[in-house]
């Protein structure tokens, strides 16, 4: 190991440290440039797009010349207006950018305008007059499923003898659980701002978490190479997996009116669009049968999880094969079949939303496991703890690959401990009995989430560090600064290389002409391979300044220490900037690269077998409610929670990625519901209609904590562990918990069945059931 | 009222931005302040998130001189104000707070962007307080309205500040553990040559009266005392001083839009991208913003905003201030009135059924006459209301309920705060040794108007309050309504839920009980 590599906060000097967002005081003071507050250059002019009114249909004419006649129009285009191909799709060829002769679902964008205001353009939108011929249009899951209709082929990952285990077992249940989807709802918007350049070359400034995707999917549209195109995204205002594949869409178009117009074209959905357009977490609809014992030990499971993927392929493969791998959440599984079906439905796209699949599987197992507790009158935790991943064949997930650090008994008995669950959950039940109209509930959930690309070959990052010769110190990565601190965090990782104060780094706006071929910023992954590919490449610089100190010196390059922004041998010492001169006029490079692939992967992507992933993030959660029997309402009344990100690399941001993620995905759990209507149009469609959290949501107890005994046992970057994702899983305890409070109206005598998100409307509809069993 | 033209003229917008004057030229009358801000000021720190007034990413400050010279800041949705509102006004934006702090070390602000943060802007820097920062602007100008408005917020004081701002990314803990520390990280006052930022409400009372001289000094001198037209994209926005100047406008230009706070209004442009045509201000007019409360009951003038009439509505009755709290967001209620929301009618208002069920009435006028007319009888259709043309609602009175009137408010939203109600209701009941001898049952979302349902009182009347009558009002009920499935609830809910808001009348008014959660950390505290 070198000594770079601290491990623990006594080795390392700013790695470890709380220190603040590398924007903070950008993000204050209103002076963080995001892509709409670029200064527009001279000629600049607005896009918009016209969208499908039709969940599916022909379109048999589209009059345009109302639209053209608009005031402050400059263009409008059409498909046939893309000069190379029009697709903006992330895996298959399936989602044009304009759609040509049928539409597939209601907002899907048909035609665009540009004009020389938003106003304008937006308003011109509005006169287009479409004429379709309607087709059958699959919207729900039944009629999916009955017409066969499957985006991509089912998939079954099983461990032994299911059924038998089933039949077997002493005890049986089976239910279901309707798993809503969720809007990203990324405060700023979709956004593109293309550049045309000399030479047929295209500047693409884009909101996206995939610039490398969108610069190639731009080259195609434009019918140019990918050195033809750059893609730049200094910072996005939130990404969440919505930017992840359907930034690309607006980036193309821009850069099609872009090229037809040789001037500089923005494209910036409105909220309704965005929320029209753009693809949503998938929705899902886990059925399941259970064997179990008496001591609530699982026995057998058999699990369906269907979820409508929407009109296009998209992501809807390795979303729905992480639902899949994430439905042992944190349990042995003995016998176990998991089914997954993707329904090609005419709707939007469902894409990647943080979590990407891995919510919906734990949810369902989770719902199984609560349904077992209540079924045996068993504390739901004890439960848990008697299924927990064991050693030997019960560290072996049902997927192959084996739990090696299982640290969750561990860290739930601390958190058990610290959140007096035990006599809270007895206090509550007393209370619950001379409390007709108000219920409270108690829930302790634990997560176990795989970290790395499903994808295997995404498992790779780049970077480019420039040093000068003042000491200053540029770092460019292929990652992606959405608000999780990433650029922060890596210009710790490099500072700690260089033992220099991090004010002399700056991160670079992610740039596809400086680190080319990256992968997306998702899966958690961002700061594990490019913080890492930079660590890399801040070693290979340090090594040629200590050499170069040594020379000066006269020692060994070994001898030479860098501490405290200084490179030191045999009693003496030059500053870093010192260094970086001398190093300059002895002809040495400034500059170099790093390259970082995630190790010990692989597994086979169409049985699912192996080793998907590095390692596993850990965390549990302990949530307390309360519901109105009479109204369904509900309030979160107290939360604690202790998650795991190993030896934590700035504790304040990945405590604030814990908060964060908690109360989206609370927000996914309770009040965020999107409703399409009949005809298959959102009706939810901007916040006025669809509900996040705001902060009256979360309770004034809310003691977010991180596992200090947390230490990543693969060889991260400083031993730290991803922290993205995962903290979205913690809220379970609070959809649990509402189930709990439910359970209390009947006395917990009954089975309770609520689909999520838990709407004061569907909590109501549970207790009613309760109230006409105690009858 | 006499026909004739006013004599109204043209003019331009005028109002202070980090000390000196903005004159806006020709402005639409449609243009909002977010518009100006970002297009034509090329002021980009202040956001756009949804352009509906939802997620506060826009918010600003505006400050305006009140008659007494006191010197009001108001956090404001920029997306949904129109510029014209501006007029007379100081705006304090995200950039102003900066301008403010830096102004001090003019030199080093330029390299050092980290120096010289103003207090709530550094508390949100030390509390890790921003992620993707695209909210940030937002959040740090409600903070800055509390910091000026509210000397050491509670955590519920702190949560109705920012109810109308969206943050995806913190989680909100950090955001509110700056709006405590903010206020450690005061200077005592701003800069002298900064006078356009105030100092906190926390500072001495001496200290904030000497720096707001000179700001009400310059807003005075941009006060106007006759009705102006600003005229721009070929549509007129007047701006009225007087009750007769409105009156005699609107009988000259019925089919002008009358726009008080734009809540309702501003979103026809920005959502429906509608065209308004000319304007009627309600803003300007003195005296039209009257809240007088006495001891028969409360009048509020058409210009009053909710916020403004929020202390007085729970001097009425405390379940009116809850109501209110729950309105829309701070900002929302800052510009919007509570007469607006009883004009524009919405089904799925919340003042209807709260005030109806107390027996507010309306004071219409019509160029010099006015008449009054219940609140109740007023709403006719979707969205039609018994408004002649040339017409106005110039007050809204709302009677205290009377001793033995039992009142309650209730609002059923997806999510607790700022959101639009899937069934809102308010019930007056007068008992009479223990019978019901009045009952007044307003239900909002129920159906096409918000209004009372007859079969259920006509159940409770002449009964004992108690479990029998409410299950016969309850069984009542639904033949008073059919309502209807929506994205906000399915009519099955919104009837089911109506009917166990008059069972929870019941058991509230039996047990003398308030059962509500938003009350579960006080009670769980006892
Ligand atoms: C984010 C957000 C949240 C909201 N939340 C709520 C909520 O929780 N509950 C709720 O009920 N509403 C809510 N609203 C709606 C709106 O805020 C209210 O209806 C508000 O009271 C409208 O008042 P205003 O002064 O802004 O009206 P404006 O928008 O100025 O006017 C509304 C209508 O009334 C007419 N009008 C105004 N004054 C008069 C008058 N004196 N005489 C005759 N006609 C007049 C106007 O011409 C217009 O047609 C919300 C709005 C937003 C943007
Ligand atoms: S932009 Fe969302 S409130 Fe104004
Ligand atoms: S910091 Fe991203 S929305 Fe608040």
């Amino acid at each position: 190991m070198n000594n770079a590599d601290c491990t623990s906060p006594v080795d390392c000097n700013v790695v470890g440290e709380s220190i603040t967002h590398d924007s903070a005081h950008l993000h204050v003071t209103g002076e963080a440039r995001y892509t709409d507050d670029i200064p527009e250059l001279r000629g600049t002019v607005h896009a918009a797009l016209g969208l499908s009114s039709q969940a599916h249909a022909r379109i048999v004419t589209r009059d345009l010349a109302a639209v053209r006649a608009a005031p402050g129009v400059v263009a409008v285009f059409t498909a046939a207006d893309v000069p190379g191909v029009n697709d903006c799709a992330p895996v298959i060829h399936d989602d044009p950018i304009l759609a040509e002769g049928s539409v597939q679902y209601v907002g899907q964008p048909i035609f665009m305008v540009v004009a020389t205001t938003v106003d304008q353009a937006r308003r011109a939108v509005r006169l287009a007059k479409t004429e379709y011929q309607p087709l059958p249009a699959l919207l729900d899951y039944d009629a999916a499923i009955a017409a066969e209709s499957f985006i991509l082929p089912g998939v079954t990952l099983a461990r032994g003898a299911c059924a038998d285990a089933l039949a077997d077992a002493p005890l049986r249940l089976s239910g279901r659980i309707g798993i809503g989807g969720q809007e990203q709802f990324y405060l700023e918007g979709q956004i593109a701002y293309a550049v045309p350049r000399e030479d047929g070359t295209m500047l693409v400034y884009s909101s996206t978490q995939h610039p490398t995707e969108g610069q190639t999917k731009i080259a195609a549209a434009l019918g140019v190479s990918a050195n033809a195109v750059v893609v730049e995204c200094r910072r996005m205002g939130g990404g969440f997996g919505g930017k992840e594949s359907q930034a690309t869409l607006p980036a193309c178009a821009a850069a099609v009116a872009a090229l037809h117009l040789a001037r500089p074209v923005k494209l910036r959905y409105d909220r309704d669009d965005d929320f029209l357009i753009t693809g949503k977490r998938h929705d899902f609809r886990a059925d399941y049968s259970v064997g179990y014992d008496a001591e609530g030990h699982l026995l057998g499971v058999d699990l369906t999880l269907a979820s409508r993927c929407g009109f296009s392929v998209d992501l809807s493969r390795a979303v729905n094969d992480r639902a899949v791998l994430h439905a042992d959440n944190a349990y042995f599984l003995p016998a176990v079949r998991v089914s997954s079906l993707r329904l090609k439905t005419h709707m939007q796209s469902a894409t990647a939303f943080r979590g990407f699949g891995g919510p919906q599987g734990m949810l369902a197992i989770e719902a199984v496991i609560d349904d077992v507790a209540r079924a045996l009158a068993l504390d739901p935790l004890e439960v848990r703890r008697r299924n927990f991943y064991g050693t030997g064949e019960r560290a072996v997930t049902h997927y192959g690959q084996t739990v090696e650090d299982f640290i969750l008994p561990d860290l739930v008995d601390e958190l058990a401990d610290f959140s007096d669950y035990a006599s809270r959950r007895l206090q509550i039940r007393e209370w619950n009995r001379s409390s007709a109209w108000t219920k409270r509930g108690i829930a302790l959930t634990p997560l176990k989430f795989g970290i790395a690309f499903t994808a295997s070959f995404m498992n790779q990052g780049s970077a480019l560090i420039n040093v000068y010769t003042d000491g200053s110190v540029s770092v460019n990565h292929g990652g992606t600064e959405m608000g999780q601190g990433l650029y922060t965090k890596v210009a710790q990782v490099v500072a700690e290389v260089f033992k220099i104060d991090v004010s002399h780094i700056r991160v670079a706006a992610t740039n596809t002409g400086k680190v080319p071929n990256t992968s997306p910023t998702a899966a958690s992954s961002g700061t594990d391979i490019n913080a890492h590919a930079a660590q890399i490449a801040a070693l290979t610089l340090r090594e040629r300044l200590a050499g170069v100190a040594a020379q000066s010196f006269g020692v060994d390059s070994a001898a030479v220490q860098l501490v405290a922004g200084e490179l030191r041998a045999a009693g003496r010492s030059m500053s870093f900037a010192e260094a970086a001169r001398l190093a300059h006029m002895n002809r040495v490079p400034l500059s170099a690269t790093g390259f970082y692939r995630t190790p010990k992967i692989g597994y086979d992507p169409e049985t699912l077998i192996g080793r998907p992933f590095h390692y596993f993030s850990y965390g549990a959660a302990v949530s307390e409610v309360a519901v109105d029997v009479l109204t369904g309402e509900s309030r979160l009344l107290r939360v604690d929670a202790l998650h795991d990100v190993g030896h934590s690399i700035n504790p304040a941001i990945d405590r604030g990625q814990v908060e964060g993620g908690f109360v989206q995905g609370l927000g996914w759990l309770t009040t965020e519901e999107l409703v399409w209507d009949r005809s298959g149009r959102l009706r939810t469609h901007a916040p006025s209609t669809y509900k996040i959290p705001v902060a009256s949501d979360v309770p004034e107890h809310f003691d977010v904590r991180l596992y200090e005994r947390g230490r990543n046992i693969e060889d991260t970057v400083h031993r730290s562990k991803a922290v993205g994702e995962p903290p979205l899983m913690l809220p379970i305890s609070a959809f649990l918990a509402i189930k709990d409070a439910i359970s209390a109206v009947a006395d917990y005598r009954l089975a309770v069945s609520l689909d999520a998100p838990a709407t004061a409307e569907r909590i109501l509809a549970a207790i009613d059931v309760q109230r006409a069993g105690t009858v | 009222m006499p026909s004739s033209a006013e004599p109204i003229p043209a003019a331009r917008v005028q109002f202070l931005l980090d000390g000196a004057v903005v004159a806006l030229d020709a402005v639409a009358p449609d243009r909002t302040v977010l518009q100006v801000l970002r297009e034509d000021l090329g002021r980009v720190g202040t956001k756009e998130g949804c352009a509906e007034g939802d997620c506060g990413a826009c918010t600003v400050v505006m400050v305006e001189a009140t008659a007494q010279g006191e010197l009001l800041q108001k956090s404001v949705n920029a997306c949904i104000q129109f510029a014209a509102t501006l007029d007379g006004k100081a705006l304090v934006t995200v950039e102003s707070l900066t301008a403010c702090a830096r102004s001090d070390s003019p030199g080093l602000a330029l390299t050092d962007r980290k120096s010289a943060l103003h207090p709530v802007q550094q508390a949100m820097v030390d509390c890790h307080g921003s992620q993707c920062g695209f909210c940030t602007p937002g959040f740090v100008m409600s903070l800055f309205a509390l910091y000026r408005n509210c000397a050491a917020p509670s955590h519920a004081q702190i949560n109705d500040a920012l109810a109308g701002n969206l943050c995806r990314c913190t989680g909100y803990r950090p955001i509110i553990d700056a709006a405590r520390a903010m206020y450690a990280l005061g200077q005592d006052g701003p800069p002298a040559t900064s006078h356009w930022l105030l100092p906190s409400a926390a500072s001495a009372p001496s200290l904030r009266d000497a720096a707001s001289q000179p700001v009400a000094e310059q807003l005075a001198a941009l006060q106007r005392t006759e009705a102006v037209v600003f005229e721009g994209g070929g549509r007129r926005f007047f701006r009225p001083r007087t009750l007769d100047e409105l009156a005699q406008l609107r009988f000259n230009h019925p089919d002008a839009r009358l726009l008080a706070g734009g809540t309702d209004v501003g979103l026809w442009v920005t959502k429906q991208h509608r065209d308004l045509g000319d304007l009627i201000y309600l803003g300007a007019v003195e005296g039209l913003d009257e809240i007088v409360l006495s001891a028969n009951g409360l009048r509020i003038g058409a210009a009053a905003t909710l916020e403004a009439a929020r202390p007085a509505l729970n001097d009425v009755h405390p379940e009116l201030g809850e109501l209110y709290r729950r309105f829309a967001s701070l900002p929302v209620r800052n510009a919007g009135t509570l007469v607006g929301n009883l004009a524009n009618g919405s089904p799925i208002g919340d003042s209807m059924p709260a005030l109806i069920a107390l027996g507010a009435e309306l004071t219409l006028r019509q160029g010099v006459s006015t008449r009054v007319v219940a609140l109740e009888s007023f709403y006719l259709g979707y969205m039609k209301n018994a408004m002649q043309r040339g017409e106005f609602i110039q007050s809204v009175w709302i009677p205290r309920p009377a001793s033995g009137v039992r009142f309650s408010a209730y609002k059923i939203s997806k999510r607790f705060d700022q959101d639009i109600s899937a069934v809102s209701a308010g019930f007056a009941i007068s008992l009479h040794e223990g019978i019901v001898s009045e009952a007044r049952l307003a239900f909002g979302g129920m159906d096409a108007i918000a209004r009372r349902a007859p079969a259920a009182e006509q159940a409770l009347l002449g009964a004992p309050f108690d479990t029998r009558a409410i299950e016969a009002a309850v069984n009542a009920l639904a033949l008073d309504f059919k309502p209807i499935d929506d994205m906000r609830a399915s009519a099955r809910y919104r009837m089911a839920v109506a009917q166990n808001l008059l069972r929870k009348c019941l058991i509230e008014t039996a047990q003398e009980v308030h059962l509500r959660l938003s009350e579960m950390d006080a009670r769980l505290a006892q």
